[in-house]
C-alpha cells in the first residue's frame, strides 16, 4: 500500500468509543499529522449503544447513528464497513482483514468493546433466543416478536432492563429473571434495588430474583424456561443480557497479555504490552477493572488522543456516576454510593408510597458527599455530582440538595461562586454574606445592598427563592404573604376569590387585605380574576402592569410592542403582506419572536388603536404578548409535509392554540408541538409540549428555556389527541390554581411535593377529586373567551387612555429613533 | 394645600374628568412631562416628573400606584423602581434618585399644578 509521510494510525473497532476515538484526534491533529483508518465488523459506522432501547419507540438506525458516513469521508478517515481484522503481525506492525485487507500501522488502538456474555446453559441455541446488543440483533428479535406474546429477559443489570423496556415496547408480557437478590447490584444498594423493583413491576414488568436458570425448553423453539428450585416460567422468547465479555482474541492470538477472566491489561497509559498498541473501552482492563460505561471510555479516547500529540496525560480511573431513565424510572448513583472502606453517615429519603428513594453518603465531618444514590426523582442529580465531583463543601442541612426534588433547596445547595445576578456580577455567597452582615432578609433590600436584580430583574425570583431557602434553613419565618397588603400568599388568594366569588379587586382588599394595594398584589389579583372569571384584562386595569393596561408590552424607551396571534406559527401570505403594510405604515420595526410568530416593536401608545384596528380587520387577533398568559404554540409542519413526521403537528398546535389562547395564569405559558421524535419545534424546553409518536402523543410538562432550562418531564404517553386536550386542560388549570404568582411550571413542579408523580396522580387518577372542576374550568375559559384588543376598541371609555399626554393632542417626542440595519432602534436619552 | 400660595403661580392643566381612578395620567407643559395620580376615586391628586431616573424615559405615570405603609406610591413600569407619590423618593433602590414632586389641587372640577414648587 501506499505510506504518506503520516502516521498511520489503525482503529480496530467503530462502536462508540473507537468513534469518539476518531473524532477527538481529528480535532486535536492541527498539524495533519496523523491518517486514521478505523475496521467496523457491523454494516453501519458507530452508532448510539446506550439509546437502543429508542430503537423500538420510533428513532431509526439513521438517528441512533453518531456521524454520517460524510463525515468520515470529509475528516479524510478510512473507514472500512463489514470488514473486521482477523489478524494483527505485531512483529511487522501490519493488521490483516477478513477481506483480505493488509495495513501497515504506527500505532493501534484496540476499540474492540465487548460482547453479551451468554452463560452456557442447556437450550440457549433454541429458536427464539437472541442477545441484546446491536441493532441486527434489534431488528431479528422484533421479526421474531411478531409471532410471540411473551418474552423474559436473563439479567436485571442495566442493559437486561433496557431489553426489557424494548420487549415491553414491541407489546410483549415482558419478564425479567435475576440470579442476585435485587436488580442492578453494581449500581444500587438493597433499598434503592427494591424501590426500583416495585417501580418497574408497576409498569406490568414481572421481575423473578435468586433465579438460576437451569434450561431453556422448547420444542426447536423457546417455549419455557427452567429453574433452579423454582417454578417453570412459560415464555415465547428469551433475550439474554448477562453481562458483558471484552473481545479481546485478537489480542490473546497476537500475545497480549489479558486478564484471567479477559480484557486486554493496560497501564496508566493505555498502553497494551506492546508499545505501539493501545486499548481503550469495554476491552481494555485498567486495574483489573472493566468499565463498562460510556463515559470512561470516552475519557480513555482522550488520554490516548493526548499521548499521541505529545502531550502528559494518564488515566487513573473513571468516576461510575450514571444517571439514567429505566423504563420511565429515574435511577442514577455516583460516587461512593454504599460508603465502602471509609467512616460515613448516610442521609435518606425513602418514600415507598411515592417510589422515591433518595440517600447521600457524607463523610464523618458532615462535610463532603462521597456518593450517593436516586430512585424515582433523580432531578437532584446534577448538583449532586457537581458537588461530589468538585468536593464542595455541603450544605448545613444535606438533607436539602434531596429534598422536593431540589426546587429552592437545590439554589441553597449551589456553590457560592455561582453567579446570581450576570448584570451586577452578583454571586450566590455575595447574598449569602448581605443576609448575614446586613440582616437582609427579602430581595428589595438583596437589592439595595448588592445591586442583585437592580438590572434587567430577570433574577429576582432566583434571589427570592434563596432568601427564603437561606432562612427556613436557619430556622427563621419565612414571610410568604404576598406583599404588606395581603398577609397569604397566591394560592390562598387564590381560594379566598373563588370561595367568596370576589369579582373586584376593591371588594378583595375590603374582605381581606388593608390599605390600598401595590405593585405586587394588583397585578397578581387582577390575573386570578382573569382566570377565574376570563374578564377582559381592560376591566381590571388600573390594576395592571402597563403592558395589560395598554394591551401591548412596553419596550426600553417608552414605546410599545404589537404582536398578533399567529396560531402554530402559520400565516397566509394575504395576512403577511398586511403585517407589511402595517409595519410600514406606522414605520415599525420587525423580527420574528422565538416563538414563531412576528414581532412589530416601536409604536407609542397613541398609534396602538389605529394599528390593532387595521390588523384585526384583516383578520388578525391579539397575541397577548403582553400578558402572563399562553403566548404561543410552536410546530413544526409535521406529517403534512415532513418526510419523517407521524402525526399532523402544526394543525394540533393551531387546535391547542386557539383553546389556550387568552387563559390568564400567574407567568407565561409557551408551548410547542413536534411532529415526531426529532424534535425540530422543540417541545421539551416548554411549559407543556407535545411530540408525536408513531401511536398517538407525548405529553411533556413543566419544561422551561429561561434562565434555569430544564427539559419538560413525560406526563403520559401514546395518548391521543382528545386526552392530550384534556389532560393539558387540568395542568394548565391545576397550575393556575395552584402556582404562587409569577412562578414558571418549572419551578412549581420542582417544588411541588411529590413532583412528576404527584401531578400524574391528580391529573390522570384524579387522586384529589378535583378533575371535574379543572375540566369545567377549562371550558368556562374557552367558552367566554373574547379578544383583548377587539373588546378594547368597542370600548369609548377605555380608548380614552391611548393619548400621550391628557392636556394635549401632541405626541411624545421624547421617543425617539435612530436606523440601524435599514430599520428603526429606540434612541437612549443619555443619563 | 396652601392657602398663601399666590394664584399665579398655579397653572390649569386638565379637567378632573378626564383622569381615571388611581392610574396615573400625563400632562405636557411646555416641554416638561408631569405625571398625574388621582388616588381613592378622588379625594388625593398627585403630580410628580414622568421621567424616570433610572434610565431617563417619561414612562413614571404608565406605573402601578399602591402605597406602602399607607403612603401613596407608584412603581416604574420599565423596572420597577417605586417613588412616593408625595415626596417624589425613591424607595425601592437607594442609589437612584428621586424625581421632583409638585402641589397640585382640584378646584371645581378642574386641575391645577405649581411648578415652581
Amino acid at each position: 500500500m501506499i505510506r504518506h509521510n503520516k502516521k498511520n494510525i489503525v482503529v480496530i473497532g467503530n462502536g462508540m468509543v473507537g468513534c469518539k476515538f476518531c473524532a477527538n484526534l481529528i480535532d486535536q491533529d492541527e498539524e495533519n499529522q496523523f491518517e486514521i483508518i478505523t475496521f467496523c465488523e457491523e454494516p453501519r459506522p458507530a452508532y448510539d449503544r446506550v439509546h437502543l432501547s429508542e430503537y423500538f419507540s420510533g428513532k431509526s438506525a439513521k438517528d441512533l447513528e453518531l456521524k454520517p458516513m460524510e463525515w468520515y469521508f470529509a475528516n479524510g478517515i478510512t473507514l472500512h464497513l463489514e470488514d473486521a481484522v482477523s489478524k494483527i503481525d505485531r512483529a511487522n506492525k501490519t493488521v490483516f482483514s477478513k477481506k483480505g485487507r493488509e495495513i501497515e500501522y504506527d500505532t493501534l488502538i484496540l476499540a474492540t468493546g465487548s460482547a453479551a456474555f451468554v452463560p452456557p446453559i442447556p437450550g440457549v441455541e433454541k429458536e427464539g433466543v437472541f442477545v441484546y446488543r446491536t441493532i441486527e440483533d434489534l431488528d431479528e428479535m422484533m421479526a421474531y416478536a411478531k409471532n410471540c406474546k411473551s418474552a423474559t429477559v436473563i439479567g436485571g443489570g442495566l442493559l437486561g432492563l433496557e431489553a426489557a423496556k424494548a420487549t415491553k415496547d414491541m407489546g410483549l408480557a415482558t419478564s425479567v429473571v435475576e440470579f442476585a437478590p435485587k436488580l442492578m447490584p453494581r449500581q444500587l444498594d438493597d433499598v434503592a434495588a427494591h424501590r426500583l423493583l416495585q417501580l418497574i413491576e408497576d409498569q406490568d414488568i414481572k421481575c423473578y430474583l435468586n433465579h438460576i436458570t437451569t434450561a431453556i425448553e422448547g420444542d426447536g423453539k423457546v417455549e419455557k424456561m427452567t429453574f433452579k428450585g423454582n417454578d417453570d416460567l412459560q415464555t415465547d422468547m428469551v433475550v439474554v443480557s448477562a453481562g458483558i465479555r471484552p473481545r479481546d482474541e485478537l489480542a490473546k492470538e497476537c500475545g497480549l497479555e489479558v486478564g484471567d477472566r479477559g480484557g486486554v491489561i493496560v497501564d496508566d497509559n493505555l498502553l497494551t504490552s506492546d508499545p505501539d498498541i493501545y486499548a481503550i473501552g469495554e476491552v481494555a482492563l485498567h486495574n483489573n477493572f472493566i468499565y463498562g460505561l460510556v463515559a470512561p471510555g470516552y475519557q480513555m479516547t482522550e488520554v490516548v488522543v493526548d499521548q499521541l500529540l505529545g502531550k502528559e496525560a494518564k488515566f487513573t480511573g473513571a468516576d461510575m456516576s450514571t444517571k439514567l431513565k429505566l423504563i420511565g424510572t429515574d435511577v442514577a448513583s455516583f460516587g461512593n454510593f454504599e460508603g465502602t472502606d471509609v467512616e460515613h453517615d448516610t442521609v435518606v429519603i425513602d418514600d415507598p408510597k411515592k417510589g422515591v428513594y433518595k440517600k447521600l453518603v457524607i463523610s464523618e465531618d458532615n462535610k463532603k458527599l462521597l456518593g450517593g444514590i436516586l430512585v424515582g426523582d433523580a432531578s437532584a442529580y446534577a448538583n449532586c455530582l457537581m458537588m461530589y465531583q468538585n468536593g464542595t463543601d455541603l450544605p448545613e442541612n444535606p438533607m436539602d440538595l434531596i429534598q422536593s426534588g431540589g426546587g429552592s433547596s437545590a439554589v441553597l445547595a449551589m456553590p457560592d461562586e455561582t453567579q446570581i445576578c450576570t448584570c451586577e456580577n452578583v454571586s450566590k455567597g455575595d447574598i449569602l454574606q448581605a443576609m448575614e452582615e446586613h440582616d437582609c432578609c427579602n430581595a428589595t433590600e438583596i437589592k439595595n445592598c448588592t445591586r442583585a436584580g437592580s438590572g434587567c430583574g430577570g433574577c429576582v425570583p432566583i434571589v427570592n427563592q434563596l432568601v427564603k431557602a437561606k432562612l427556613k434553613a436557619d430556622g427563621k419565618d419565612v414571610n410568604e404573604s404576598i406583599c404588606e397588603h395581603f398577609n397569604f400568599d397566591r394560592i390562598e388568594m387564590f381560594n379566598r376569590i373563588k370561595a367568596d366569588k370576589i369579582k373586584t379587586f376593591e371588594d378583595l382588599l375590603i374582605k381581606h387585605g388593608k390599605g390600598s394595594g401595590c405593585e405586587i398584589c394588583k397585578p397578581a389579583a387582577a390575573s386570578i380574576l382573569a382566570s377565574l372569571w376570563n374578564e377582559p384584562v381592560h376591566r381590571f386595569h388600573n390594576l395592571q402592569d402597563t403592558n395589560d393596561h395598554f394591551l401591548a408590552n412596553m419596550q426600553k424607551n417608552g414605546s410599545y410592542s404589537v404582536i398578533p396571534r399567529l396560531p402554530g406559527g402559520e400565516v397566509t401570505a394575504d395576512k403577511l403582506i398586511v403585517i407589511g403594510q402595517v409595519a410600514k405604515k406606522y414605520n415599525l420595526y420587525v423580527k420574528l419572536t422565538g416563538g414563531q410568530r412576528i414581532a412589530m416593536l416601536g409604536a407609542r401608545v397613541d398609534q396602538l388603536p389605529d394599528i390593532w384596528k387595521e390588523l384585526l380587520d384583516a383578520g388578525f387577533e391579539s397575541g397577548q404578548a403582553y400578558g402572563k398568559s399562553l403566548r404561543t404554540i410552536k410546530s413544526c409542519v409535521g406529517q403534512s409535509w415532513c418526510r419523517f413526521g407521524v402525526q399532523d403537528s402544526s394543525g394540533l398546535a393551531v387546535e391547542m392554540e386557539n383553546r389556550y389562547k387568552g387563559l390568564r395564569s400567574p407567568h407565561k405559558l409557551k408551548s410547542a408541538v413536534s411532529g415526531c421524535t426529532r424534535e425540530c419545534a422543540e417541545a421539551r424546553s416548554k411549559d407543556f409540549g407535545v411530540i408525536a409518536t408513531d401511536k398517538g402523543w407525548n405529553l411533556y410538562v413543566s419544561g422551561n428555556g429561561g434562565m434555569q432550562p430544564q427539559h419538560g418531564l413525560l406526563l403520559a404517553a401514546d395518548i391521543d389527541k382528545e386526552t392530550v386536550l384534556k389532560y393539558t386542560d387540568r395542568f394548565l388549570m391545576y397550575y393556575v390554581r395552584t402556582a404562587d404568582k409569577l412562578t414558571r411550571t418549572s419551578t412549581w413542579l420542582n417544588n411541588l411535593d411529590g413532583g412528576i408523580e404527584h401531578l400524574k396522580d391528580v391529573i390522570i387518577n384524579d387522586s384529589l377529586g378535583i378533575c371535574d372542576e379543572l375540566d369545567k374550568q377549562m371550558e368556562y375559559h374557552i367558552n367566554t373567551y373574547e379578544c383583548d384588543w377587539r373588546a378594547a376598541l368597542d370600548n369609548k371609555e377605555f380608548m380614552k387612555r391611548f393619548r400621550s399626554f391628557i392636556n394635549t393632542d401632541e405626541t411624545d417626542k421624547t421617543i425617539q429613533f435612530e436606523i440601524n440595519r435599514e430599520q428603526i432602534q429606540p434612541k437612549m436619552a443619555n443619563v | 394645600m396652601s392657602n398663601t400660595m399666590t394664584t399665579d403661580n398655579w397653572i390649569k392643566v386638565a379637567q378632573e374628568a378626564d383622569f381615571a381612578t388611581d392610574v396615573g395620567g400625563c400632562i405636557k407643559h411646555h416641554n416638561k412631562h408631569i405625571a398625574i395620580f388621582n388616588i381613592n376615586n378622588r379625594t388625593e391628586w398627585y403630580a410628580i416628573d414622568n421621567i424616570c431616573p433610572h434610565k431617563g424615559q417619561n414612562v413614571l405615570s404608565r406605573g402601578i400606584v399602591g402605597d406602602t405603609d399607607g403612603e401613596p406610591k407608584v412603581a416604574c413600569p420599565l423596572h420597577k423602581n417605586a417613588f412616593l407619590l408625595k415626596t417624589g423618593q425613591c424607595i425601592s433602590d437607594e442609589t437612584t434618585p428621586g424625581v421632583r414632586s409638585y402641589e397640585i389641587k382640584c378646584e371645581n372640577g378642574e386641575i391645577f399644578i405649581n411648578l415652581t414648587t
